[in-house]
């Protein structure tokens, strides 16, 4: 494989897709990406708008992200989608199904579809999601749109991502009391009841609404779009809620404290993986061995330990 | 680098069933890998771009409406094309043994004749994925 990052990423500049899709790859592999050509990305990375779909499994969100883009497209805007799903724990396989319905766009030079596992990433695949966003988005790509199943953490990570979040709902599972416990109702900026074609959408809607009212009121009142998105319906009114709540967080500088709250999140984040990194040298390993090894007798304690830890730490430090 | 094996997993032409290719896609998954399942239908031109997207390491295909001797040259020449000339190209059907050796002589990798097994298939990505690390760390 010709993982040279160098030429990777001058091939990427010259609009080679093939050199986007491998970076890509060296995200996702925690391969070695030096930081100036990470630097370098980001740099160029700030201008797309970052729209997330979730909701409960075959609720329809690759079926309204396909319509979704196409819009977007004859709009003449360009598309990066990042398909998210879970890694089976037990064999670290995934099966990545999004693409079906999404197939008339895979000919279309303006869309780059990328499809991502979770890989047991605890938490870790918010920061790896936008990554990755942020090379669609250095790529040049107008609109970044996440797809992800709303039945774990997944979801409250794709909060952090994107600037719009989409909750899909049906209304079967629109037994909003189960919607409810799955958080999926605390973080929508927009509710879609797709499949209105079955029986029960409006009443449905109904019931969401009358909860969403129960609450307190605040500025940004999540609008419930109805979709039927196999017979393209409802998709004109979803891009105008997503246009309307765009406004809102320019209006209010919203905007620009999602950015800075994701800026924070990931120095955070990379902050302690490579503390942590740094931290468990072999000295250290060494240190916790011994602990461990008085454990019997109860010599020591995880309190202890860890003091001791980070006293070596701090002391190595000192040396350097 | 926790790296993982990516598959793509298609079913070009326009016979109408994916079972067999769903139950071979659940398979992989199962053995491990990460399966990018595209569904019915692909044409070359399809299949290829998205395993440029994907950067998958092995295009998996399955033909059972006999038109694998234009469909696999075709998809090979777009691989070399679009510069995917390290990806394995694998797959099965309905595929008689006489046309499997022409395609294996074309360069395609093992072509997997009806009664082969989805464990045949696993072992043989397993093991075409070890003798690229090794090559890889040369
Ligand atoms: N009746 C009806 N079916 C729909 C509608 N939208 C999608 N579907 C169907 O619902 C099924 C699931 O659609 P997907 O778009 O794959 O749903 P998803 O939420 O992406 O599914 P996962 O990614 O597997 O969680 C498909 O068979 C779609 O054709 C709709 O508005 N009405
Ligand atoms: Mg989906």
């Amino acid at each position: 494989m010709t993982l040279n990052p160098e030429k990777l990423l001058n091939d990427f500049e010259t609009g080679s897709k093939r050199a986007l899709a491998r970076l890509i790859s060296l995200i996702e592999n925690n391969g070695k990406l030096a930081d100036d050509v990470r630097d370098a990305l980001y740099q160029k990375s700030g201008r797309a708008y970052r729209i997330g779909f979730t909701g409960p499994p075959g609720a329809g969100k690759s079926t309204l992200v396909n319509q979704i883009t196409k819009a977007y497209r004859q709009q003449g805007k360009t598309v990066g989608i990042i398909a998210v799903d879970p890694t089976s724990p037990f064999t670290g396989g995934a099966l990545l199904g999004d693409r079906v319905r999404m197939n008339d766009l895979t000919l279309d030079d303006g869309v780059f579809i990328r499809s991502m596992a979770t890989r047991g990433s605890l938490g870790g695949l918010s920061t790896k999601a936008q990554e990755v966003a942020d090379i669609l988005d250095a790529f040049g790509k107008d609109i970044i749109i996440y797809e992800t199943v709303g039945v774990g953490q997944s979801e409250l990570d794709i909060v952090e991502a994107a600037d719009t979040t989409v909750v899909v709902l049906v209304p079967e599972s629109g037994d909003s009391v189960q919607a409810m416990k799955a958080g999926l109702m605390e973080i929508a900026d927009i509710f879609v009841m797709n499949k209105a074609d079955r029986e029960g959408a409006d009443r449905a809607i109904r019931e969401l609404s009358a909860i969403l009212h129960l609450r307190e009121a605040r500025d940004w009142q999540p609008p419930i779009v109805k979709c039927v998105a196999v017979k393209q319906e409802g998709i004109n009114d979803l891009l105008t809620a997503i246009d309307r709540h765009y406004c809102y967080l320019q209006e209010h500088h919203l905007l620009e404290e999602k950015r800075r709250e994701r800026f924070v999140q990931s120095v955070h984040s990379l902050v302690s993986t490579r503390l942590k990194n740094e931290f468990w040298d072999e000295r250290a390993r060494r240190i916790l061995e011994q602990h461990i090894a008085g454990l019997d007798q109860r010599k020591t304690s995880p309190y202890r330990a860890a003091q001791q830890l980070i006293d070596h730490f701090k002391q190595s430090l000192a040396k350097q | 680098m926790d790296r993982k094996i990516r598959v793509l997993v298609a079913k070009p032409g326009l016979d109408g069933h994916d079972r067999g290719a769903k139950v071979i896609a659940s398979a992989l998954r199962d053995a491990g890998f990460e399966v990018i399942y595209s569904g019915l239908h692909q044409t070359p031109e399809q299949i290829v771009e998205i395993a440029l997207q994907e950067d998958v390491d092995v295009i998996g295909i399955s033909i059972l409406s006999g038109a694998h001797m234009t469909l696999f040259p075709r998809i090979m020449e777009l691989m070399q094309e679009k510069g995917l000339d390290d990806v394995l190209l694998t797959g099965g059907g309905i595929i008689p043994p006489e046309d499997a050796e022409k395609l294996e002589a074309m360069g395609t990798g093992k072509i997997f004749g009806p009664g082969s097994s989805t464990q045949d298939i696993i072992q043989y990505i397993r093991e075409w994925a070890e003798s690229r690390e090794q090559t890889e760390t040369k």
